[in-house]
């Protein structure tokens, strides 16, 4: 799809979407949202960029191989779960806060860690599965 | 040093996302698996040694006090079954390492591999109903993968078949568990095991039970339902055979265990029900194996066969039968897991697995022929091996019930094994064998280096090795057994562990 309007739409998009992705990560704790709605967001923000500048400016934007982002992600929720049990004794899983609320983000928790390595798993898996389908298209 | 618990399934989830790292670089994978798996094993060897001594350990996952948060419970048997699964998938990932062909292992083998044994742990150690749906997923979802690893045209048939009645299996099981939810009100094992013994609607509860006896009968491969067993186990490379012919049945009958000893209790009906479903399961598997000619598809019978032997001992629910279940589902592990590995071995050395084109071996190898005889007259059960002394268990059970029709379906399917194990014996060791045309692209054992000879060597080794002490060590094995039979008997132990301010 090499239309003028696409292509111009979608370089203004990708930034916008993104952003969106990470609101809506934030949000989601209390409010509909989360990891994987913001991570699903953020890769819409990546394929509509394939689909306007074709698949090679996409991955050349990407600088590394999608799929590099899943055990990344994993590692960051693996991470804030085991962080209780390593840290304080206490049970997996256990939700951590600090004290003082940091201005603008809020109390800051270990959920919110966990809830971003969701938010990057969902984006390798995303892009991998449609970059390998459209490469193989 | 409470979460001592969860470190067994800790541990493997950080491998499988540590693996996941090193995708391209298969060498490495290789080392860390192997090394993760001495690490699991001495970690679920400490959590066994901690139950032994002290008791059911509990932890109640981010705090949240049960029954409205998930526990992870390990009592004496899921302790065990953790031991063991962290002994066979060392085993595996050795043989793993060595047998199966760098183009399956580029596509991330080794990850899905610790994942699936993250599935088998957890499925072992949680409390809570609904979670055990979750580990059986996590299993399932790496099964399928592991099985169609590699793409080829029977691979594909095979797993079609897995995957349709295992998804059909989950389907059950979950419906299963929203009557379950709608009769109680809660998911925790120990929490229903106190609320369903006192619900009026009987008949409700009975059909709860019937779905749940589906379901883990499909994945556990017992009688109407094991025809996915045989039509997929002898697909995948032998080393994932392995780890399915050795556990993945055995989770289903885990969960059966678990289930009907502590929340469907003292229910007449279904006892006879388990009854006749373990007879005819030990008269199907073992007259399916009588008949084919593939080493594999003998041993993929067999598994349904001696699954028979564990439904049994649950159906008659005494102290002593579930002794003898116990016993035999530790002895079973060890032995089916090593038997898969054999059949590659034997493979390897002929390059074909079927009976009429297999023969010389002891004439060729008589020192690996009696190394492979160990596990071959363990699981025929030859006396001082592990296979005879659980049966002496479920034979004075059902002697004691004068339940006689059980008696028999035993006796029929140790013979029936003895029978089949012979005259493989007969076939693939003794006879005289064809000249097979050498294949050319394919890498024979005798062509091997040393160091890979020796990898593919340690594994059947190591598990023989268990195979032989659980045999010889009967002793412990029967204090083991019956400890975890007295704990099965009296659910009042685990309950209270669970939910304290219960009583």
């Amino acid at each position: 799809m090499k239309t003028l309007i696409l292509r111009t739409a979608s370089n203004y998009l990708l930034p916008i979407l993104l952003l969106i992705s990470i609101f809506i990560l934030l949000r989601g704790h209390y409010l509909p949202g989360g990891g994987f709605v913001g991570g699903l967001i953020a890769s819409i923000a990546f394929v509509l960029h394939a689909f306007a500048n074709g698949l090679k400016n996409t991955k050349r934007l990407l600088k590394f191989h999608p799929g590099y982002l899943m055990p990344v992600g994993l590692a960051v929720s693996f991470l804030s779960g085991v962080l209780p049990v390593i840290g304080f004794d206490e049970p997996f899983m256990t939700g951590l806060w600090m004290h003082d609320a940091i201005p603008v983000l809020g109390k800051l928790g270990t959920a919110l860690f966990f809830d971003i390595g969701v938010y990057i798993v969902v984006q390798g898996v995303t892009l991998t599965i449609i970059f390998t389908i459209s490469e193989s298209a | 040093m409470q979460q001592l618990l969860l470190y067994p399934l800790l541990f493997q989830l950080f491998l499988s996302i540590f693996l996941m790292f090193f995708w391209k670089k298969i060498d490495a994978q290789k080392i860390i698996s192997i090394v993760g798996g001495f690490i699991a094993v001495f970690l679920s060897g400490v959590l066994f040694y901690t139950v032994w001594n002290s008791g059911i350990q509990t932890v109640q996952a981010a705090s949240w006090e049960a029954p409205y948060g998930i526990t992870f419970v390990a009592d004496t048997l899921s302790a065990t079954l953790v031991l063991l699964t962290s002994i066979a998938g060392l085993a595996v990932s050795f043989f793993s390492s060595a047998s199966v062909i760098p183009a399956r292992l580029r596509f991330g083998y080794f990850p899905i591999y610790h994942f699936l044994l993250l599935g088998l742990t957890g499925a072992f150690l949680t409390g809570d109903i609904f979670n055990l749906y979750v580990w059986f997923e996590i299993i399932i979802i790496s099964s399928f993968v592991l099985i169609t690893l590699g793409g080829e045209k029977a691979q594909i048939e095979g797993a079609v078949k897995y995957f349709t009645l295992n998804i059909l299996a989950s389907i059950i099981f979950l419906t299963a568990i929203a009557v379950l939810y709608g009769l109680a009100g809660s998911l925790n094992m120990a929490d229903l095991a106190t609320i369903i013994p006192q619900l009026e609607n009987r008949k409700l509860v009975e059909v709860a039970a019937i779905l749940f006896l589906v379901g883990f009968g499909i994945k556990s491969a017992v009688f109407p339902l094991y025809f996915w067993l045989p039509a997929s186990y002898h697909t995948p490379p032998s080393a994932v055979a392995a780890i399915f012919g050795g556990l993945l049945t055995k989770v289903g009958v885990y969960a059966l265990i678990r289930v009907f000893t502590l929340i469907f209790l003292e229910d007449v009906f279904l006892d006879q029900i388990l009854i006749v479903i373990a007879v005819l399961t030990l008269f199907s598997g073992a007259i399916g194996s009588l008949v084919q000619k593939n080493v594999r598809k003998i041993f993929s019978y067999l598994i349904i066969c001696h699954i028979g032997f564990m439904i049994a001992g649950l159906g008659m629910g005494t102290e002593i039968a579930f002794a003898g279940m116990v016993f035999y589902l530790i002895h079973d592990i060890m032995v089916k897991t090593n038997l898969f590995m054999v059949s590659g071995l034997i493979y390897r050395i002929k390059g074909t697995n079927n009976v009429r084109f297999l023969g010389d071996l002891y004439d060729k190898f008589p020192k690996l022929s009696l190394l492979m005889f160990i596990p071959l007259l363990s699981l025929i059960g030859v006396p001082p091996f592990s296979g005879f002394w659980p049966k002496v268990s479920l034979i004075t059970a059902s002697l004691n019930e004068k339940n006689y029709i059980i008696l028999g379906a035993i006796i029929f399917g140790s013979l029936l094994t003895l029978i089949i194990i012979t005259r493989l014996w007969a076939n693939v060791f003794w006879k005289k064998g064809k000249e097979l045309t050498k294949r050319d692209h394919f890498l024979y054992f005798q062509k091997m280096t040393k160091a890979k000879k020796i990898q593919f060597l340690v594994p059947i080794i190591m598990l023989a090795g268990v195979s032989l002490y659980i045999g010889f060590g009967a002793e412990h094995m029967q204090q083991l057994s019956n400890r975890i039979a007295s704990e099965l008997i009296d659910n009042t132990q685990y309950i209270e562990a669970v939910i304290p301010q219960n009583n």
